[in-house]
């Protein structure tokens, strides 16, 4: 009840405290200002518009009733009239549309980029790869939000900082360059949108589409997936951490030439989920990376020893590593839909893995599926070998199963 | 006239006594309402089951509502609450709207232009018997290993293609709706052209005939493109096409193009309809003849025209050139004059009437204020720029239920309130019927108006869990959701006492300033009307406002 009556106390208060809450966000790109402006343009001529008509309409109500003793005119069919109220809406509208039409096509020019950013949608995450310097990491809903959000979780979404709109790994962007994104996604349809840029465009498998942006602040920019994409939709959030050129160079330098693994982009330490803003909330260190959901960082640290993550996956791994490394693996990729308890989901069609043919049977065919897919299933060749072996291990031996190990170089020779 | 001949139909002989009550027998009374092809009966009906299929839907409703009360998720799971928003469009938009406005045809089209029935009515009683099984199918999805069908009632592919078990029911009872929709339009279409009255010229004819003659065309135009659409998702599903595959050729976006291509008109099914019922009441009750009938003709075929051309502004952010953004755009725009014309004609028409504020006239003058809040929300979405941060938030969830609720379903009920009396005999509660009014037209508001704070602020749509920022404008929507939901058992009663005869005796012109055949037959209209064609007055056509009162 507090909350009705802080929400009705807001919506009286509405002008005074006329921020983002209640309109669309002015942004942080010439082009993002530009649409806000063109926003307030069609709005306010929508409100003067419907002043007028509603004024007279509500005049009419109030003045020509049968109890004010009004008699009925005769008057009807009058085509001046009806080309006058044709004319001036078309006027109007022409208005609109040559600003319109003059924004629409700078921001569909993508000439003149100076770096490109490929996003892969997935169910669901996003995938990042930074074609110019060759980094590539995939980004998700972060733990504390994935914790909160789960069905009678007993967390207080308040209690969560930026809820579900945080993410483990933030796409970091230089500001006052061009950026063109290549867009595509792998599963099915899925869109990138963040308000605060003003960028919104559909994500289709098989099709690349191109945005860009040219961002003017440093700071953090957040949005979410806008296309339906299934059960976990409003759970991918996108968080967009600009900052300044200098910044950015030096983020690419701790990143940059390293092959692909989870632990090496990393973007877990708790600082990453304060609200801060600009180059303070870069992380480049890769000590800290002590996120739940990654290795921990005994293993990166064996990871890097070996040098080589390709070495590292030819490494006979223990039962117990795998089992432990699956478990997290598990969590973070299947148990939306297999769940935590291995049952599946009858109600939605997803498998039960407890003494499933795929499961118990030849380890060859559940690591092919884990890699390609199957029906509702999206591919997972994005893991590592290591994150496959081990994830395969643990649906293997767990709920009951008791299939035996799966070293990464099974999964390395199936790719 | 051979189709009067179509009346003596054994269905309709039950003796002297008219057709079959639940005296007669639960097995006589049953059949009755089966084998009906009286278009009072069928209309009747469909009515009834609109009014069913509008309660089903806005129980799918309250879940969503339920569980977007408060942020965190609280009732039922995503993938439940993904197929709670899939079905309450698909129950709404086909099962609702659509045939609410059917029975309204059914009812009122042959007493309106002086026919004695449907042109074919075997086939009308064919096209409502469909709809039973259809949606009995369609909500059984729910109930099938996987649950029912999850990627919105636009069912995108890839997503739709996951759909597992409730797939096949999906398109089968879509299927269905469509050749419901179809045979019914063609029926329209062939009474409207063939069996009007001696002297009700086309130019003639009252607005409610014009504006469902214009969308019976768009019905057979439209839903044989749906068929089309959706029998390749079949296909690509379970025959291993590849239309919608990139992998083999095809393209997802396609269906996108397809689907719009019915959907538009689809969404011009629903209101134009809307715009007669409206365009009838408001004369009625400002006691003046419309301002500018053949312009409301006019600007009722141009958006029907218009409807074809637009499709893809609800593709803006989907990917297509820069030319054809600029297209649809433009097009879009252009709307807005026909449909400004509209509103302009309907002020017009009341200004300096002689306004009294009965029910009908409450939901008519609602109707002209809200959908035109809505019209303005789609005049911001038409311009394609703005459009990509409007696109798939909540501010396009507002926008289209201001012109489907406040629009669509307040037109309907404009109708109900306005033609009862004629169908049951009775005067409904007034004092109900304006507690009916002011209940629903306080909480659609409060439900609808907050989501395009929301959109604004970024909150996408269908989402089961949203960011703590937006919690104060779901909490309002929601609390507005549940009394808007419960407002509607008052009408239910109010229906209920109508058909139980409970009221004062309603004479043959019900309204002092009501004008058209339907009201020289008898309240309640007798069981079939104007067996032989009226002679057809001008008094009856235009309407002319020292009428005598209740004649």
């Amino acid at each position: 009840m507090s909350r009705l009556m802080m929400g009705l106390v807001g919506m009286l208060a509405a002008p005074a405290a006329l921020a983002s809450k209640w309109n669309m966000p002015v942004g942080v790109t010439d082009i993002s200002r530009e649409v806000y402006d063109l926003h307030m343009l069609i709005f306010w001529i929508c409100v003067v518009i419907g002043v007028g008509v509603f004024g007279v309409m509500f005049y009419s109500v109030f003045a020509h009733r049968k109890s004010k003793g009004a008699k009925p005119a005769d008057f009807h069919e009058s085509t001046t009239v009806e080309i006058i109220w044709t004319v001036i809406p078309f006027v109007i509208l022409i208005a609109m549309a040559i600003p319109a039409a003059g924004t629409l096509m700078r921001m569909e020019d993508v000439s003149g980029s100076e770096m490109t950013v490929k996003i892969t949608g997935y169910q669901w995450l996003w995938e990042y790869e930074y074609l110019d310097s060759d980094i590539h990491f995939y980004s998700r809903l972060d733990s504390e939000s994935d914790k909160a959000r789960q069905l009678d979780s007993g967390i207080d979404p308040t209690t969560v900082d930026n809820y579900l709109l945080e993410v483990d790994n933030r796409l970091v962007l230089p500001v006052d360059t061009k950026i063109r994104f290549l867009l595509t996604a792998n599963d099915v349809l899925h869109a990138w949108w963040v308000p605060d840029l003003a960028v919104k465009k559909d994500a289709v498998p098989g099709f690349v589409r191109e945005i860009w942006t040219k961002i003017d602040e440093p700071g953090v920019y957040r949005g979410q997936c806008a296309e339906l994409c299934g059960r976990d939709h409003g759970f991918m959030p996108i968080v967009v951490e600009a900052v300044s050129k200098e910044d950015y160079a030096k983020w690419v330098a701790s990143k940059g030439g390293k092959t692909m693994t989870d632990a090496v982009v990393d973007a877990g330490t708790p600082a990453a989920t304060a609200p801060t803003t600009g180059a303070g909330a870069l992380y480049t260190d890769k000590e800290n990376a002590v996120d739940s959901d990654k290795p921990a960082p005994t293993q990166v640290a064996q990871a890097s020893a070996a040098a080589k993550p390709a070495a590292a996956a030819s490494a006979e791994l223990s039962k117990a590593d795998l089992m432990a490394e699956g478990e997290k693996v598990y969590g973070h990729n299947c148990a939306a839909c297999h769940q935590p308890s291995g049952k599946g989901m009858e109600m939605a069609n997803f498998p039960a893995l407890i003494g499933s043919p795929i499961v118990t049977g030849d380890a060859g065919v559940q690591i092919k599926q884990v890699l390609t897919g199957k029906g509702a299933m999206p591919p997972f060749a994005y893991l590592t070998d290591k994150q496959i072996a081990s994830v395969v291990t643990y649906t293997r031996n767990s709920w009951g199963n008791d299939t035996g190990v799966v070293q990464p170089a099974a999964v390395k020779a199936q790719r | 006239m051979s189709h009067a001949a179509d009346h003596h139909d054994p269905h309709d002989q039950h003796g002297h006594h008219g057709p079959a009550t639940l005296k007669d027998g639960f097995g006589k009374w049953a059949m009755r309402w089966i084998g009906t092809t009286n278009h009072k009966d069928l209309g009747t009906l469909y009515l009834w089951f609109s009014f069913i299929m509008f309660f089903i839907g806005g129980a799918m409703a309250l879940v969503i509502r339920a569980e977007l009360f408060v942020p965190g998720m609280q009732f039922v799971d995503p993938e439940f609450f993904n197929q709670m928003t899939a079905m309450h469009a698909l129950v709404m938009i086909f099962g609702a709207v659509m045939p609410g406005f059917v029975g309204l045809a059914n009812w009122m089209v042959p007493m309106m232009i002086g026919c004695s029935d449907l042109a074919l009515p075997r086939v009308n009683n064919w096209g409502f018997w469909i709809l039973p099984f259809a949606f009995t199918m369609l909500i059984g999805t729910l109930f099938v290993p996987g649950g029912g069908p999850a990627a919105g009632w636009t069912m995108y592919p890839p997503l739709s293609l996951q759909t597992s078990n409730a797939f096949p029911m999906l398109i089968f009872s879509i299927h269905l709706l469509g050749i419901s929709s179809i045979t019914g339009a063609i029926n329209v279409v062939v009474t409207i052209l063939n069996m009007r009255a001696p002297g009700m010229t086309l130019l003639k004819m009252p607005l409610f005939v014009w504006t469902w003659l214009i969308t019976a065309f768009l019905l057979v135009a439209a839903m044989p493109v749906l068929a089309g659409a959706i029998t390749m998702l079949l296909t690509d599903k379970y025959f291993a096409t590849s239309f919608f595959s990139a992998a083999g050729g095809g393209d997802p976006v396609m269906f996108q193009h397809i689907f719009w291509f019915f959907g538009h008109p689809e969404v011009y099914i629903l209101i134009l309809p809307a715009f007669g019922v409206v365009s009838t009441i408001i004369p009625t009750f400002a006691r003046k003849e419309l301002f500018g009938y053949d312009s409301m003709v006019y600007a009722t075929a141009s958006i029907a025209f218009l409807s074809f051309i637009v499709w893809a502004h609800h593709m803006f952010t989907a990917g297509m050139p820069i030319a054809a953004e600029l297209f649809f755009m433009f097009s879009t725009m252009l709307i807005a004059v026909p449909t400004g014309v509209k509103v302009f004609n309907w002020v017009a028409t009341m200004w300096r009437g002689s306004m009294t504020f009965e029910t009908p006239m409450l939901f008519a003058i609602a109707f002209v204020f809200l959908f035109t809040i809505g019209g303005f929300s789609g005049l911001m979405l038409a311009i394609a720029p703005v459009d990509f941060q409007y696109h798939d938030t909540y501010f396009v969830v507002a926008h289209f239920h201001y012109v489907l609720v406040p629009g669509a379903v307040f037109a309907i009920m404009a109708g109900v309130y306005y033609w009862l009396p004629k169908w049951s005999g009775v005067m409904y509660s007034e004092t109900l019927g304006k507690w009916h009014f002011w209940l629903t037209t306080i909480f659609v508001n409060v439900t609808f108006f907050p989501m395009h704070f929301s959109g604004l602020a970024g909150m996408p749509r269908r989402i089961p869990d949203y960011a703590v920022q937006f919690a104060d404008f779901n909490f309002i929507a929601s609390v507005g959701a549940f009394g808007f939901g419960f407002s509607q058992f008052l009408f239910l009663y109010i229906v209920i006492q109508a058909c139980r005869r409970k009221g004062e005796p309603a004479p043959a012109r019900v309204w002092e300033g009501a004008h058209g055949l339907e009201w020289t037959v008898p309240s309640p209209a007798p069981y079939h009307t104007f067996e032989t064609p009226p002679v057809v007055s001008d008094a009856e056509i235009t309407a002319v406002h020292d009428e005598p009162a209740r004649a």
